[in-house]
């Protein structure tokens, strides 16, 4: 039989008995409902919690250090590849290469040094860090009090929140721990700091206080001074200490550095800027008995990738390239597999109701396999094949699946927006800014459905082949 | 016998059963619905099954409709062997070659007239405007096409069996197998059915074999009498009124 004349047909059957199939096909929709309902929690816990890591910026950045430098990451990485001692410097011309890898959005060098701020005259020694332009999308700095840099080369500082306490003079007492950032913002945001640092100088020198913005070729000028140094061994630079004053912009709340451990910073630069400045890093006084070059050397270079799926294939490259890597790829592995354990449990338990809708379906096609016995021996007689009357059952089971499946798909969403709707509220109440947890993606839906087709045609294998098997002689004399 | 002999045999022999049995189980006890018939039909012949009731008369009728598989012996239609036919070819045969009529009519209650006169066509995969086509003239041939659209509930027993009747039309088969076709029906109605199948027998050329336990009946449409008793076939007679007095009746074989 033709798949139209078959639906047809199941159709009209289904019609025949309509209460007791309407009430089957309700089973079913309230098993995908459930399916529906679990599954697009799990979903949107998992989207919620990945936005959250993504913005943090974690999970899309690969740390990129030279072998030579001996206080890697990974102590693992120095058992393959060259020696520390043979291996390639982070110079601009990899820098460059890295940022031409497929799949790399940019390459820029970690700044990071430590040295003292003076604010209100008193001294205050931190981390300090050098932040790229696309820090800004950064979840720490996207709600912060204030703005971020107005421009890579503008002297300005963002502060975290921490740092903003000690200068503040506001020492939370212990369990104490949330100091109002908006009061700590009022306070600071607009202010001045004056950091005092040490400066890598060539004998010919380029002004020290001249922050790059009205000096555009002074990158270029610097590089090559330091070229100088490179090839006069022993007198090639100086260290001078200067002082730079710089305004407070913003004050972030929660820490873009958490990855880092001990030694994430509490204050942070634009880049070009505190490229520009020349700050000894720890790293210049090993590279004072390098071969001669004329490019700054970096002690280890961020890498942010497209996505976080990206981060294995550019870590694997990068690493190919000579060059040890860092990114929290593990971590971000394990919460997703934790997500998928999640799905899978809350995927089960959704499942339950469907099972319960599975065995409906198997008793409300055997029962119209008793009453329906003599049209099938009728349908025999005339000359349907078992196989057409095994699709037939199938047919109806399948409609029942589908129908179910699409009633069950919109009471699953339904109820999510109820739900969703309810906790907002109570988040809202609770002054907690509204999420969205509850995700039904086009790929759940059409899941949903394809799932309780399946199921239903499951149901209706045994019902269909005792139909199919049915005697027509003695399904003829049934009366 | 062999199928071989059977295929080289008459060709006009519609049915031939031979030394066919067909035996139930019924708890200890073995039934022996059919026991060993020989019978040979020819192509156009209309042939009545008398025999009272429990004599084996419809069990022989289910085995040359391939309803049901003989115990042993063969059932051979057309050439074709039933007995080794497999379902699936069983089916087919069934839908290409039978037209069945039932005492109880047997349309499906759900379905129109028309609905339930196309159904053979929708296992065969006619085309819709085909089946409708054909629906049409079937039921127009049974002077029902006024009634194309009622459900069988709203037809009177002679209507429904002629919608009955046009189901079985509606492949062009070469049997057309009938169990107490007017068991239901008042004698006029009985009479009217009776008259159309006659009608398709000579018209169509169909072999008719029809079940009956009134000998009367039989007599006036039947060419020939085949009586059963416990399964075994006691009695064949030619009956001399019908082919003395049918016109055309010559130019069939």
């Amino acid at each position: 039989m033709k798949l139209p004349d078959l639906t047809e047909l199941a159709l009209r059957n289904l019609r025949e008995s309509m209460l007791r199939n309407s009430l089957t096909t309700i089973g079913i929709s309230v098993g995908v409902a459930s399916l529906v309902a679990m599954l697009s929690l799990g979903i949107g816990l998992q989207q919620l919690a990945s936005r959250r890591l993504m913005k943090s910026g974690l999970f899309d950045t690969v740390v990129v250090t030279s072998r030579r430098d001996l206080r890697n990451f990974n102590r693992e990485e120095e058992r393959n590849g060259p020696a520390p001692g043979e291996s390639r410097v982070l110079d601009e011309g990899t820098r460059r290469e890295i940022e031409h890898l497929p799949n790399v959005l940019e390459a820029y060098p970690d700044i990071r040094f430590i040295t003292e701020l003076r604010y209100d005259d008193k001294p205050h020694l931190t981390m300090i860090s050098a932040l790229p332009e696309s820090a800004k999308t950064n979840d720490a700095f996207d709600t912060m009090p204030g703005h971020f840099f107005s421009s890579d080369n503008a002297p300005e500082v963002i502060l975290q929140k921490t740092f903003a306490e000690e200068l503040a003079g506001k020492k939370p007492g212990p369990g104490l721990d949330e100091t109002d950032v908006k009061q700590l913002a009022a306070q600071l945001l607009g202010k001045e700091l004056t950091m005092r640092y040490a400066q890598r100088e060539s004998p010919t020198a380029v002004p020290p206080m001249a922050p790059p913005p009205n000096h555009a070729g002074s990158a270029g000028e610097s590089s090559d001074d330091r070229g100088e140094d490179q090839s006069l061994p022993g007198a090639s630079y100086s260290v001078v200490s200067r002082e730079l004053k710089l305004k407070i912009v913003g004050l972030a709340d929660l820490d873009p550095e958490s990855m880092r451990g001990p030694t994430r910073a509490r204050v942070f630069l634009p880049l070009k800027l505190a490229e520009r400045l020349h700050v000894m890093q720890p790293t210049d006084l090993r590279e004072l008995s390098r071969p001669a070059g004329d490019q700054p050397i970096y002690s280890s270079l961020s890498v942010r990738v497209k996505n976080p799926g990206q981060v294995q294939i550019v870590e694997d490259a990068i690493k190919k390239m000579g060059f040890n890597t860092f990114s929290i790829l593990d971590a971000s592995r394990s919460i997703q597999q934790f997500f998928k354990v999640l799905d899978v449990f809350l995927g089960i338990f959704g499942s339950l109701a469907l099972a319960v809708a599975f065995i409906g379906i198997v008793n409300t096609l055997v029962m119209a396999i008793l009453e329906r016995r003599r049209e099938i021996g009728i349908m025999k007689a005339i000359g349907a094949s078992d196989i057409d009357v095994k699709k037939l059952f199938f047919a109806e089971a399948g409609a029942m699946g589908i129908l179910g499946g699409v009633v069950g798909v919109a009471l699953g969403w339904a109820i999510g927006q109820v739900i969703n709707l309810g906790t907002n509220i109570y988040l809202k109440a609770q002054s907690f800014p509204p999420e969205h947890f509850w995700a039904v993606p086009w790929w759940l839906v059409a899941f949903a459905i394809l799932f309780s087709f399946l199921v239903s045609l499951a149901a209706g294998l045994y019902p269909a082949s005792r139909a199919a098997r049915l005697d027509p002689v003695q399904a003829l004399r049934y009366e | 016998m062999s199928l071989s002999q059977s295929t080289v045999g008459n060709v006009t022999t519609a049915i031939r059963l031979e030394q066919l049995c067909r035996h139930y189980r019924m708890g200890e006890s073995v039934i022996r619905a059919v026991d060993g018939v020989n019978l040979t039909v020819a192509a156009g012949e209309f042939v009545a099954l008398l025999g009272s009731s429990g004599s084996g008369k419809s069990s022989v009728l289910n085995l040359v409709a391939g309803l049901d598989r003989p115990t042993s012996g063969d059932v051979i239609v057309h050439d074709k062997n039933l007995a080794k036919l497999r379902r699936e070819e069983l089916a087919r045969y069934r839908l290409q070659t039978v037209g069945m009529v039932f005492q109880s009519f047997n349309l499906i209650p759900s379905m129109t007239v028309a609905e339930n006169v196309e159904l053979p066509m929708r296992f065969a995969e006619v085309e819709r405007s085909r089946r409708d086509a054909l629906a049409r003239e079937a039921l127009t041939r049974v002077g029902l096409q006024s009634r194309m659209n009622h459900r069988p509930s709203e037809l009177s027993g002679g209507e429904q069996q002629r919608a009955a009747l046009a189901r079985a039309l509606i492949n062009r088969p070469q049997l057309l197998l009938a169990d107490e076709p007017t068991g239901n029906l008042d004698s006029r109605t009985g009479t009217e059915i009776m008259n159309m199948v006659r009608e398709f027998n000579r018209q169509l050329g169909m072999t008719v074999v029809m079940v009956t336990h009134e000998r009367a009946l039989a007599e006036r449409y039947a060419q020939r009498l085949i009586f059963l008793a416990d399964g075994k076939l006691i009695g064949d007679e030619a009956n001399a009124a019908v082919v003395g007095n049918a016109p055309g009746e010559e130019k069939r074989a």
